[in-house]
């Protein structure tokens, strides 16, 4: 509770900022219209007229929510409209995604750790890499995997969202693989351990703190490089689809009801990521 | 198997046994080395890739070679100079400029008010992990197709990361280092700007960092939801929609140097600024 209090005032405090320029922002067409109609409002006519409109500029809150609402449970799960079924499409992009950059960070830092050479050719790369601002190749990786053939958004996709995911993966598990001490190290050798083992044994064990630490951020990252991949890409499924569509066709409710989809969608996958955390670390035998 | 691609292959092996016996030497670990090693793998990935693309006869269309990205750079520098004012100058850069000032003031704020920073720091963490770039649609809809949108995207997306790392950078001076400020009777802002905020640049520099990459894409993003008839991601687009590829792969080279030469910039103050910090030793 006594943690709970200033996170509850702080979201209170941002509704009501929210309901403040909603009024706001939304007044001037209610006086546009009054104008043309001839008429004149009160400010307290305004008001409830600024929260009920159907294209206004800032949605208030409880409009979102009710758009939300609608998106999720008011249609068929398996509905074009339907914000569980956007979801999913992004979801599994997402997964894919990181899976690819999961298995690429933990591969390329494996290299890295073990050989001298790929450490100073490839890591200073690596960094580069992420400054490169992927979203100008998401184009460009449609176009190409169409031209190769590959019908479907889901490769592209999933390439960008590898392409974000896989750094803070590398660099963790470059940091992890190397945290066993000289002693641990010297203890292996005397026990015969061959270089196989001494990883298996001691390395990879050692390395699973700053793994999960990386798959917090990784998950997140890849949920942003899958919602990027379908927003410029004419995608028509997934909530950056979603997104698009709203702007498009100057629906700012479905925007904002997609862009708050993809909160609850991030919030589930760092839960899940910290509850497979959990589990791995139970397995392990780490006390709590 | 074509003269190019044998060129290539032997290019890549040559210099990947340059690199393993550079690695092994003394010379591997001055700076020259640790500064030619990358140089050559990435002249070879480029070699490889010239070399691929003749010797398969890769439609441009797919993958340009380098040789003719690098034509079409010099070509069309004009065209990419407007490119580069307009998406990294006035959109990337003001947005950042603005966004990580106000997540430094808002972090002080923070730091004063212990209250406001327990209820604001759990909000933060959540939002900086959202996919704050789907903002871009309804920013470029309130502030219009101008640069300005696109500054706002880059305001939204690097807030929350910077304040995160600056509240952790305020709280990273030891105990025992502020008790010392206090016997020496140092108010709240000497405190601040003798110990407390020197303590914190390493992280401030870490936030500034994750920001300059945030801040390339926002620019970017915010351009294929409207832009006027110049910047990057709206080339990028065009182009694209017109199959002019090497333009894009120019546009591309063209983001990638904003981008290292932002991070280079960032990474080179704090070398600067945090000489005391164990990581900068060497």
């Amino acid at each position: 509770m006594k943690r709970a209090l200033p996170v509850l005032t702080v979201l209170i405090g941002i509704v009501v900022i929210w309901y403040a320029a909603a009024v706001w922002m939304n007044s001037t067409w209610v006086y546009d219209q009054a104008e043309r109609a001839g008429t004149t409002v009160s400010f307290a006519e305004m008001v409830p007229q600024t929260m009920e409109q159907a294209r206004p500029l800032l949605p208030p809150p409880h409009q979102v929510g009710a758009e939300l609402w609608k998106g999720l449970f008011g249609q068929a799960v398996t509905s074009k409209r339907s914000l569980v079924y956007h979801g999913f499409v992004t979801f599994r992009g997402t997964m894919m995604g990181f899976g690819l950059g999961i298995i690429a960070g933990v591969l390329l830092a494996m290299a890295i750790v073990r050989f001298r050479v790929m450490d100073m050719s490839v890591m200073p790369w690596a960094i580069i890499s992420q400054t490169v601002p992927i979203v100008a190749l998401a184009p460009m990786i449609l176009v190409v995997s169409n031209q190769l053939g590959i019908q479907g958004r889901e490769v592209p996709k999933a390439i960008i969202a590898a392409y974000l995911s896989f750094f803070p993966v590398l660099v963790s598990m470059v940091k992890g693989l190397r945290s066993p001490d000289q002693m641990q190290l010297d203890l292996l050798k005397t026990y015969g351990a061959g270089e196989g083992e001494t990883f298996l044994k001691l390395r990879l064990p050692a390395s699973m703190p700053y793994f999960f630490a990386s798959l917090k951020v990784a998950v997140a990252a890849a949920l942003v490089g899958t919602i990027v991949g379908e927003l410029p890409t004419g995608a028509v499924e997934g909530l950056g689809a979603r997104m698009l569509l709203g702007s498009q066709y100057g629906e700012p409710l479905i925007t904002w009801a997609a862009l708050f989809a993809s909160a609850i969608l991030a919030g589930m996958l760092i839960l899940m990521v910290g509850l497979t955390e959990r589990l791995v670390a139970q397995k392990m035998g780490v006390r709590a | 198997m074509s003269l190019a691609l044998i060129l290539g292959i032997a290019f890549w092996l040559g210099a990947w046994a340059t690199n393993t016996l550079v690695a092994g030497r003394p010379f591997g670990r001055t700076l020259a080395g640790r500064i030619f090693v990358p140089v050559l793998f990435g002249i070879t990935l480029l070699v490889l890739w010239e070399a691929l693309v003749r010797a398969f006869a890769v439609p441009t269309v797919i993958l340009p070679a380098p040789s003719a990205i690098a034509g079409k750079f010099a070509e069309s520098t004009g065209l990419l100079w407007a490119d580069f004012v307009q998406t990294v100058l006035k959109g990337a850069l003001s947005g950042f400029v603005i966004g990580t000032g106000a997540a430094f003031l808002a972090a002080v704020a923070c730091d004063r008010v212990p209250f406001l920073r327990d209820g604001l720091l759990p909000v933060g963490n959540f939002v900086a992990a959202l996919p704050i770039v789907g903002l871009a649609p309804i920013l470029v809809m309130w502030f219009g197709f101008g640069w300005q949108s696109k500054a706002a995207v880059v305001v939204a997306m690097v807030f929350f990361p910077m304040l995160i790392n600056v509240v952790a950078g305020l709280q990273a001076s030891e105990r025992m280092q502020r008790d010392l400020m206090a016997t020496w009777g140092a108010s709240y802002w000497q405190a601040l700007w003798k110990l407390r905020l020197p303590a914190a640049m390493p992280f401030v520099f870490n936030g500034l960092k994750i920001a300059a990459s945030l801040a390339l894409i926002g620019a970017i993003v915010a351009e294929y939801f409207g832009s006027p008839v110049v910047g990057m991601g709206f080339r990028i687009s065009t182009a694209v929609g017109v199959l002019n590829i090497e333009l894009v792969w120019a546009e591309i080279a063209v983001a990638a140097l904003a981008g290292s030469a932002f991070y280079g910039l960032i990474a080179l103050a704090e070398k600067a600024v945090t000489f005391w910090h164990p990581s900068q030793r060497t």
